[in-house]
């Protein structure tokens, strides 16, 4: 039964990867023109430089790509050079490579969306279990209630009201950026207060849309556990009702909400692509924005192509892990 | 229809929530016969001006008047949230009424459809789509976004239809001898249309959701207005930090009452939803 799961996943798995290489191969063919030539033409148009240059750009990168080939040969180079993590150069910073830009900015995402999403988490089934429990004050239920609607506007748009609020009417946080201007990245207080001091406003935004989200499945889950035999037992027994609330209550409706956070973890890098943009955040997200306005090219495919694929495998990985965590979960095969 | 009345009033939520909507819909609709759209092309007034008597939105710092700026722009966005959210349904019944029903292989090739689609980030297809089009319209934009998000209806529908089929009452039609197109049109379709107006408003969030998203990228249609295209060019012009603040957060407060007017009457349907069947989706 189990192998039976794992294989449907790991199909599902491999099945994905294959359609994001096939699509990220595909799409820009199907578009009519020479991309790699409209989009160094344009790039010439853009910023003036040397026509030579360009050029020999372009014949090195049709060389590249075999773009004078068949179509399944050129097919079968791209899945070469993809299993093989060469992405190919970004345009507009010609000599750097579209990998080493990537793994520049994954790190500050991953710090940024990981931070945030722990934090929500926390915060979200706290509010959650509150906003269910009859016992807790009114006070909850309604400030509740402003966290979920909060949850409904995308966060981008809280982080541009953050930002005014914040850098303009009252200038305590920096406007944008990962660190200090000039300063270099090292292990010491300095560093992390840095980052810290920039963060801060991106986390914010993503904390208080994201907050309202767990809440709302907590609440569900008190509610339902309320009713469980458990908790008429622990209530017969005469117990305090913070001592219910903590250990019978919340414990037990704890567990859904610990697989969302595994399922949450796994949408970590394509989280909040627009905070980034908002804040200047040197993620992944703002990168993807920069080669979207730059028209980079290579750099839009393999940020996408990357995004696909770790998805896709983190998604596999939880639902392997799923059935172990949580044994309410029952493997069907129909259903 | 009385009954369906007397439960929306009822139910805070509902009520609310609509009532925004129809709000939106109505200044939608009716908005743009009563301003003069030119107002809102580039140079038509004076730029960079706070809301004033004259200019009660202030103008952008392009010369377009943000009032018919935000009459224009909200009727393209509603209509991109809706024909997605519509097309995406239409797909998501047909998908889920022939998987539940059918079942076997067709079944399977559907259900690993969607979760394939499930898995691969909407945001990086659209991205890439948006990248290479030649010119971004509202309509293709609406389609491009409901090819994307057509897999939490197919998901909802398919497990409604299941559960539905198991009925006394379709298998005694079934029994009876009723023709499939009867069995799904006059028993089963009926009985699914608070899952399908359900599942319309998520879709239609979703759609939103992801529209404003690609447009504040700088992924929007490039000739129409909209709100998402309207903060673009907000932040493309640092409007926040030049203090502008009537030029983004105006359309951020539209987007936002869309937004909770779509959560409430989500909400509020749940409700219904789970009152009339008792359903854990």
């Amino acid at each position: 039964m189990y192998l039976d799961y794992i294989a449907r996943r790991f199909g599902v798995m491999l099945l994905v990867i294959f359609l994001a290489v096939s699509i990220n191969f595909l799409i820009p063919r199907l578009m009519p023109g020479d991309p790699v030539e409209a989009q160094l033409m344009q790039l010439l148009s853009q910023g003036g430089g040397n026509l030579g240059d360009i050029a020999a750009m372009v014949d090195s990168y049709r060389a590249r790509f075999g773009l004078d080939q068949p179509l399944w040969r050129q097919y079968f180079a791209y899945w070469e050079s993809v299993l093989t993590f060469d992405l190919g150069f970004s345009l507009a910073n010609y000599p750097e490579r579209v990998a080493s830009a990537i793994s520049g900015a994954l790190p500050w995402t991953l710090g940024l969306l990981g931070t945030a999403t722990l934090i929500s988490f926390v915060f979200g089934t706290l509010l959650g279990g509150l906003m269910g429990w009859p016992q807790a004050r009114r006070a909850w239920r309604i400030f509740g209630s402003g966290v979920l609607l909060l949850s409904s506007i995308p966060y981008f748009l809280i982080g541009m009201v953050l930002l005014y609020l914040f850098v303009i009417v009252w200038p305590v946080f920096p406007a944008g950026g990962g660190l200090p201007f000039g300063q270099t990245p090292g292990l010491n207080w300095q560093t992390v207060q840095g980052i810290a001091w920039h963060a801060a406003l991106p986390l914010a935004s993503i904390v208080l849309a994201e907050t309202g989200a767990w809440a709302i499945g907590m609440r569900g889950m008190i509610v339902s556990v309320l009713g469980e035999d458990h908790i008429t037992l622990a209530e017969a027994k005469g117990l305090r009702p913070g001592r219910i609330f903590n250990r019978y209550a919340m414990r037990s409706a704890m567990l859904p909400q610990v697989t969302r956070l595994a399922l949450a973890m796994a949408h970590i890098v394509s989280g909040a692509i627009l905070v980034e943009v908002i804040f200047s955040y040197p993620g992944v997200g703002f990168r993807l924005f920069q080669a979207i306005q730059a028209k980079d090219f290579f750099v839009i495919q393999g940020i996408v192509l990357m995004l696909t694929v770790t998805l896709a495998v983190a998604t596999f990985i939880l639902d392997l892990i799923y059935p172990l965590i949580d044994p309410r979960i029952t493997l069907r095969r129909k259903g | 229809m009385a009954r369906l009345l007397a439960f929306i009033l009822a139910n805070r939520a509902l009520s609310a929530g609509l009532a925004i909507l129809t709000a939106i819909c109505i200044v939608a609709v009716l908005g743009p016969l009563l301003v003069d759209t030119a107002l809102s092309r580039v140079g038509a007034v004076p730029p960079r001006l706070p809301p004033s008597q004259l200019y009660p939105f202030g103008t952008d710092g392009q010369g377009r008047e943000m009032f018919t700026v935000i009459i224009v722009a909200l009727p393209q966005t509603l209509k991109i949230g809706v024909t997605a959210g519509l097309i995406s349904l239409a797909i998501g019944v047909a998908l889920g009424l022939i998987a539940g029903f059918v079942g076997g292989l067709l079944d399977a090739v559907i259900r690993t459809a969607s979760d394939v689609m499930m898995t691969i980030p909407g945001i990086a297809v659209m991205v890439l789509i948006a990248a290479n089009v030649r010119e971004m319209t509202v309509t293709l934009m609406a389609v491009i976004i409901a090819s994307l998000s057509w897999m939490i209806a197919t998901r909802m529908i398919r497990a409604q239809t299941l559960s539905l089929r198991d009925r006394g009452y379709v298998q005694i039609a079934i029994l009876n001898g009723a023709s499939p197109l009867r069995l799904v049109f006059v028993e089963v379709l009926p009985n699914l249309m608070p899952f399908i107006a359900a599942s319309f408003v998520m879709t239609v969030s979703q759609a939103m959701l992801a529209t404003i998203g690609l447009e504040a990228l700088g992924l929007g249609p490039q000739n129409e207005l909209t709100l998402g295209v309207t903060i673009y060019w907000a932040q493309f012009y640092s409007a926040v930090v030049r203090g502008m603040w009537w030029w983004w957060a105006i359309p951020i407060g539209a987007l936002a009452l869309i937004f909770v007017g779509l959560m409430l009457t989500s909400i509020g349907m749940d409700g219904f939803v789970n009152k009339r069947i008792g359903v854990r989706s």
